[in-house]
């Protein structure tokens, strides 16, 4: 089999003196959504983060498409095609949905704007309704899905989301997955998922690893780390 | 926030209301105790006594006290507003009377007194402060927002017919003090105002050393000219230039800060730059400054009584006013350039990134944009309009020294910006115009002088009601004059279908 879009393999990652990823290996392909999980605090963000350069990974590699990205500045990797939706959205919040999303395809030198937002105003209808408003003052749920539609606009080879589940209602965190496995579908967009929703990230993923203090402790199929006892007893009853 | 129950305050002239109006004149006294009640000051051996004011604080602790009690007066918020509107109409009246009874030609009256009063008018009947739903109300929406459709180039006609009507209407020597004082000052600070706007309303990084590159314009206009005797046209790109790489060595060390630590550097900056016009005297000539810079020519011919003058040559009277109505289109070309180029940038990649910077460096970064080029870029393009501004100082004066250039320079251009609203250009020309044009009004305010005795100077005040002004601002208009932020489109994406998602939702 050839080699994963994204290889990650040793990766340490320190905050001053305090160490969050001990040592982690994983592998996304082309075409899977791939989800971590783990608890408050396992380090899924700073994984996410050190595959965009911020911060750096202290030793170890990260290589995407058959390059070596962990000295990269930040810039530069997103213009290799891997856009996130970031933890806490971070959308501009007193700029128009409208002007967010062109944010998303500066990298491309709006050379497909109006095709891209034509897409994501199909994807996402009610961005369209409110492409005039602005983002701060979205809700919660929209502004996810703003966040997505801003990442997607690049046109990425990989999409990294953090947590789009955080902080909404069931019916919306439904919505937004089920767009997610669309994409996936359709267009064979590669997905890194963190989720500590375990349940929903793990029926959507292809495949799963569980973090726990910055180390992987398991790794499996989606179904296959749903149905295994100690990831039911951590991740899934006590309710998500 | 909000409307507030009534209850919820104590009802005006309670007990409480009266305690609470006791205790805030208490603070009040104490407070100012060190500043109003005692007073060093020499006496006839040269010697400090310590005075005491005691009377003058009496006064301030019961103006705080009326001042609380008077604040819960019910409806105190509408009464306020409506006061300040009869204030603003008396003085309209007021200039009016002054126009009436003024010694000006009969034209120069006619005109001044319609034009004065059809704006004012204008002015007044949509700022009345009409309780909203009442139909009047709607009208005034209506009318405002015809207003802020016309007065970009109602405003630009003017600034042009402005300096030829004062002539018309007062002669050479009465205009000079509108063109020069009034018309050339308030426009070098919208257009400081306007490159400053760049760094910090649009890219959102907090500049309190702008002045430096003013003062780079200025003595490099200053050098260039006297020493290599470049014109000035020549002068003028070469000082942005100069400004802009400033600006860039500047931005380098300050890259990874932000907010106050950014502020803090950039103030020191700003004081380098000045110690280094005052030490380095074999280039600068120190604190003298450098003088008998070249003066401002129409394009080569001078502006003197001589045959070759700009007065002989165009078969006119000579008169220094035409020196001062060229500086006056000068700067009011380089201000409208400095804010065309504002308002295209905005709409080019660069200007989106400079605000997407402003809003979130970190998104920014993973969407792609390199944010270290982007600031330095902004820092690059507001120091090099400073230069530009500089430039024009120093042909103005004919003579440059570091007292121009001091930190109150900066914290003046700031606070046009922050008073105009962060981002908004014609928030910033509003400021200025207030601010500036205030101090100006008040040299002359010969009204508080019979009030206050004949050594009351009262542009001496001028810091203290800025600072009430700022005040006040922050707390009615938190986000400055205009704050409202237009969206903007780009230039490449204007296909219809952008057009018509943009013309949805409402926002
Ligand atoms: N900017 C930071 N500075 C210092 N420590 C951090 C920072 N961000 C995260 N951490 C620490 O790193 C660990 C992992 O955090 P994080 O990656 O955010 O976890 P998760 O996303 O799994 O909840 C936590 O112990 C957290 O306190
Ligand atoms: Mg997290």
């Amino acid at each position: 089999m050839s080699e994963p879009l994204l290889t990650v393999r040793g990766v340490e990652t320190w905050y001053g003196n305090i160490v969050a990823l001990k040592g982690v290996d994983l592998d996304v392909r082309e075409g899977e959504i791939v989800t971590l999980i783990g608890a408050n605090g396992a380090g899924k963000s700073t994984m996410m983060m050190t595959i965009c350069g911020a911060p750096r990974a202290r030793s170890g590699s990260i290589r995407f498409a058959g390059l070596e990205i962990s000295q990269m500045p930040t810039h530069e990797i997103a213009r290799l095609r891997i856009a996130q939706s970031p933890e806490g959205r971070r959308i501009f919040p007193r700029m128009t949905v409208y002007e967010n999303l062109q944010m998303g395809a500066a990298i491309d030198k709006f050379a497909h704007f109006d095709d891209d937002l034509e897409r994501m105003f199909t994807l996402f209808p009610r961005l369209k309704d409110r492409a005039r408003q602005r983002g701060g003052t979205l809700s919660g749920g929209e502004q996810q899905m703003l966040a997505i539609a801003r990442a997607l606009m690049s046109r990425p080879r990989l999409l990294l989301l953090d947590e789009p589940s955080l902080g909404l209602a069931p019916i919306i965190v439904r919505q937004i997955f089920q767009i997610i496995r669309e994409l996936n579908h359709r267009e064979g967009l590669t997905v890194f998922l963190v989720e500590q929703n375990a349940f929903h990230a793990l029926r959507l993923a292809h495949r799963g690893y569980v973090m726990v203090n910055g180390l992987i402790t398991m790794s499996g199929s989606g179904e296959d780390l749903l149905a295994r006892p100690e990831v039911r007893a951590a991740y899934l009853e006590g309710g998500h | 926030m909000g409307a507030k129950p009534t209850d919820a305050a104590p009802a005006f002239f309670s007990a409480e209301a009266i305690g609470g109006a006791f205790r805030a004149a208490l603070v009040a006294a104490g407070l100012a105790f060190p500043i109003l009640a005692l007073r060093a000051e020499p006496d006839l051996n040269n010697q400090l006594v310590l005075l005491n004011r005691w009377p003058l604080l009496l006064w301030a602790a019961g103006i705080v006290f009326v001042g609380h009690l008077a604040a819960q007066i019910p409806h105190v918020g509408r009464i306020l507003k409506w006061a300040l509107f009869a204030g603003c109409t008396l003085v309209l009246v007021w200039i009016l009377a002054g126009v009436a009874n003024s010694n000006l030609p009969l034209r120069g009256k006619i005109a001044l007194f319609t034009l004065i009063a059809a704006s004012g008018f204008f002015g007044l009947l949509i700022a009345a402060p009409c309780a909203p739903g009442t139909p009047f109300h709607d009208f005034q929406k209506r009318a405002r927002a015809f207003a802020g459709k016309i007065v970009g180039p109602i405003g630009i006609v003017a600034l042009f017919a402005f300096p030829l009507v004062m002539l018309w209407t007062l002669g050479p020597g009465g205009s000079l003090k509108w063109i020069n004082n009034y018309g050339v000052q308030i426009l070098i600070y919208v257009m400081l105002g306007w490159g400053l706007n760049i760094v910090v309303g649009l890219a959102g990084l907090l500049d309190l050393g702008y002045v430096a590159f003013y003062a780079v314009g200025a003595y490099a206009y200053a050098l260039l000219s006297t020493h290599f005797g470049l014109s000035f046209w020549l002068c003028l790109p070469l000082a942005g230039i100069l400004a802009a790489f400033w600006g860039i060595i500047l931005g380098f060390p300050v890259l990874r800060l932000r907010g106050d630590y950014l502020a803090i550097v950039t103030l020191a900056f700003g004081e380098i730059i000045r110690l280094v016009l005052i030490n380095w005297t074999d280039v600068t000539n120190g604190n003298a400054g450098l003088s008998s810079i070249p003066r401002i020519t129409f394009f080569g011919l001078p502006f003197t009584a001589a045959d070759n003058g700009f007065a002989a040559s165009f078969g006119l009277e000579f008169s220094p006013i035409h020196r001062n109505i060229f500086l006056f289109y000068l700067i009011l070309c380089l201000a409208l350039l400095t804010n065309v180029a504002t308002l295209r940038l905005r709409r080019l990649p660069i200007g989106r990134a400079w605000e997407a910077l402003r809003e979130d460096e970190i998104a920014c970064r993973s969407l792609g944009i390199n944010t270290t080029s982007t600031k330095l870029t902004a820092f690059a393009l507001g120091a090099m309009f400073g230069g530009f501004a500089g430039s024009f100082f120093a042909v103005r004066q004919g003579f440059v020294n570091p007292d121009s250039f001091t930190f109150l320079e900066s914290a003046t251009i700031l606070a046009v910006v922050v008073l105009g609203g962060m981002g908004s250009q014609i928030g910033v020309a509003l400021a200025a115009a207030a601010m500036i044009g205030g101090t100006e009004i008040l040299r002359e305010l010969d009204l508080l002088k019979a009030i206050f005795g004949p050594d009351f100077d009262p542009a001496q005040y001028r810091m203290l009601i800025f600072g009430f002004a700022m005040v006040a601002m922050m707390i009615w208009k938190p986000r400055g004059l205009v704050s409202s932020r237009e969206p903007s489109i780009f230039l490449k994406t204007r296909k219809s279908v952008s057009a018509s998602h943009v013309r949805e939702g409402h926002g």
